[in-house]
């Protein structure tokens, strides 16, 4: 790929999978990545993995946030993580973020979630893990990278 | 050198997605691409090809159109679509939103039929009118047998993206004021047909005769004027209908090969490989802005 531009916004996905009708947390992080220079695509409420997933192959993001507090995340999260490898969008970025339990988190890293985000993080910290994100190697979903981001919340 | 438009070829969606990404940021130009899908196929008897669907914030662009996916999906129609929304002005960020509305995508009988994707407008990185025709070029290379154009028609990029399409439609709704609102100049002159949308609402049809009668006074072929409730469903396949064999009115053909011509204008400007050493130039005051348009223009002739 030729370099692109300083100037390149990040595409980002942000979604809601499964019966979970909260979407403020989500909304207000969509805002913060916005308001940070990014291109961000919110899919609404009740998305099925599948959908989430058509989605962020038809909107060829980079970055995919998955936000959850209906407690079904130990499903959702991996399911999506796994239909996105089956596709082969083995590079695109999955964070997420929601009521997720500190003990949820590592069944989570190692579905190639590299990060996960609870209630009162600075919406900064998520500016400066999307950076940080982009600047290592084979961070996608379904590359060899072990690195995940250690949340302040 | 540009594996994905082989792929894209082939009907992978991801690398469509792709192509249109190296075109918004510039890695791919268009002939590029074409040499590679081969030419842009000719319309059939005059059938329009892309079509604007625009209007102000509001009125419900996003859910009728859903509703007018569906029923082209359901007659096998390939279509695909450009959501085109506002970058912001201070930050470069958008927040791309069509798809919350935009149920069909996720409908599995159907969504091998659609392909959306929302566009923001960049308006630091480039001209927005032409990569959105570039795009569409693409889309139509690739099989997609119609594009749709959604814009919020405020803002000149928004307008000019509308009057690169073969139709324009504008999307209308009650309580939008009085007649002389409807007088008014804008995008309503440049429309091939009307929708006056949420007609469930009081005033609907109201505001429908006051759209007509100020078309009637024009000259040539009147636009129709048609009114739906994307809410309800109601006149949503009639408006999928009447729409796919929309005439051109004919009545704006001028206006729309102005913004054309500014937009073509434009990108010349901003293809041009001594923009910055001209907008340092510039900056400096070492030159003016027509000495600048000059030598742009003059780069071009040889």
């Amino acid at each position: 790929m030729p370099p692109t531009t300083m100037s390149e916004p990040w595409r980002i996905v942000v979604a809601k999978p499964g019966l979970d009708g909260h979407d403020r947390g989500a909304k207000v992080v969509a805002r913060a990545l916005r308001d940070a220079g990014n291109e961000v695509i919110y899919t609404g409420l009740r998305r099925s993995a599948q959908q989430i997933v058509d989605t962020v192959r038809d909107e060829d993001a980079r970055f995919l946030g998955l936000s959850s507090l209906s407690g079904a995340h130990e499903h959702l999260f991996p399911k999506v993580c796994e239909l996105l490898k089956q596709q082969g969008l083995n590079d695109v970025i999955v964070f997420g973020g929601g009521i997720i339990p500190l003990g949820d988190r590592e069944p989570l890293y190692a579905c190639g979630i590299r990060a996960i985000f609870g209630p009162g993080t600075p919406t900064s910290e998520i500016l400066e893990f999307i950076d940080q994100a982009t600047q290592l190697e084979n961070t996608g979903v379904g590359q060899e990278s072990d690195w995940y981001w250690t949340s302040s919340a | 050198m540009f594996e994905f438009l082989e792929q894209a070829k082939a009907g992978d969606r991801r690398s469509l997605a792709r192509t249109l990404s190296a075109l918004e940021n510039g890695s791919l130009d268009i002939e590029q691409a074409i040499d590679v899908l081969g030419p842009v196929p000719t319309p059939i008897d005059g059938d329009w090809q892309t079509l604007a669907i625009t209007g102000a914030p509001g009125v419900g662009k996003s859910c009728l159109l859903d509703g007018l996916l569906r029923h082209w999906a359901q007659r096998g129609l390939r279509v695909a679509v450009l959501a085109v929304d506002p970058s912001s002005p201070r930050t470069g960020g958008a927040l791309l939103g069509d798809r919350v509305r935009m149920t069909v995508v996720d409908d599995v009988e159907l969504n091998s039929l659609i392909y959306l994707r929302s566009v923001a407008t960049r308006k630091a990185s480039g001209s927005v009118p032409v990569i959105v025709e570039d795009m569409t070029k693409v889309l139509l290379a690739l099989g997609w047998q119609r594009v749709v154009i959604e814009t919020v028609g405020a803002g000149q990029s928004e307008v000019r993206c509308a009057a690169l399409a073969d139709r324009i439609v504008v999307v209308e709704g009650p309580a939008r004021g009085d007649g002389i609102q409807a007088e008014k100049a804008g995008l309503l002159e440049l429309a091939d047909a009307v929708l006056v949308n949420k007609s469930d609402l009081p005033g609907a049809e109201l505001h429908a005769d006051e759209i007509r009668e100020s078309l009637e006074l024009g000259t040539g072929h009147t636009p129709p004027v048609h009114l739906t409730s994307a809410l309800q469903g109601t006149g949503v396949s009639q408006a999928a209908e009447l729409l796919l064999t929309l005439p051109s009115s004919g009545r704006s053909t001028r206006a729309r090969w102005r913004e054309r011509l500014l937009a073509f204008h434009e990108r010349k400007i901003l293809e041009s490989p001594q923009l910055d050493e001209l907008l340092e130039k510039l900056a400096k005051g070492s030159i003016l802005l027509d000495e600048a348009l000059r030598i742009i223009g003059g780069e071009n002739d040889e």
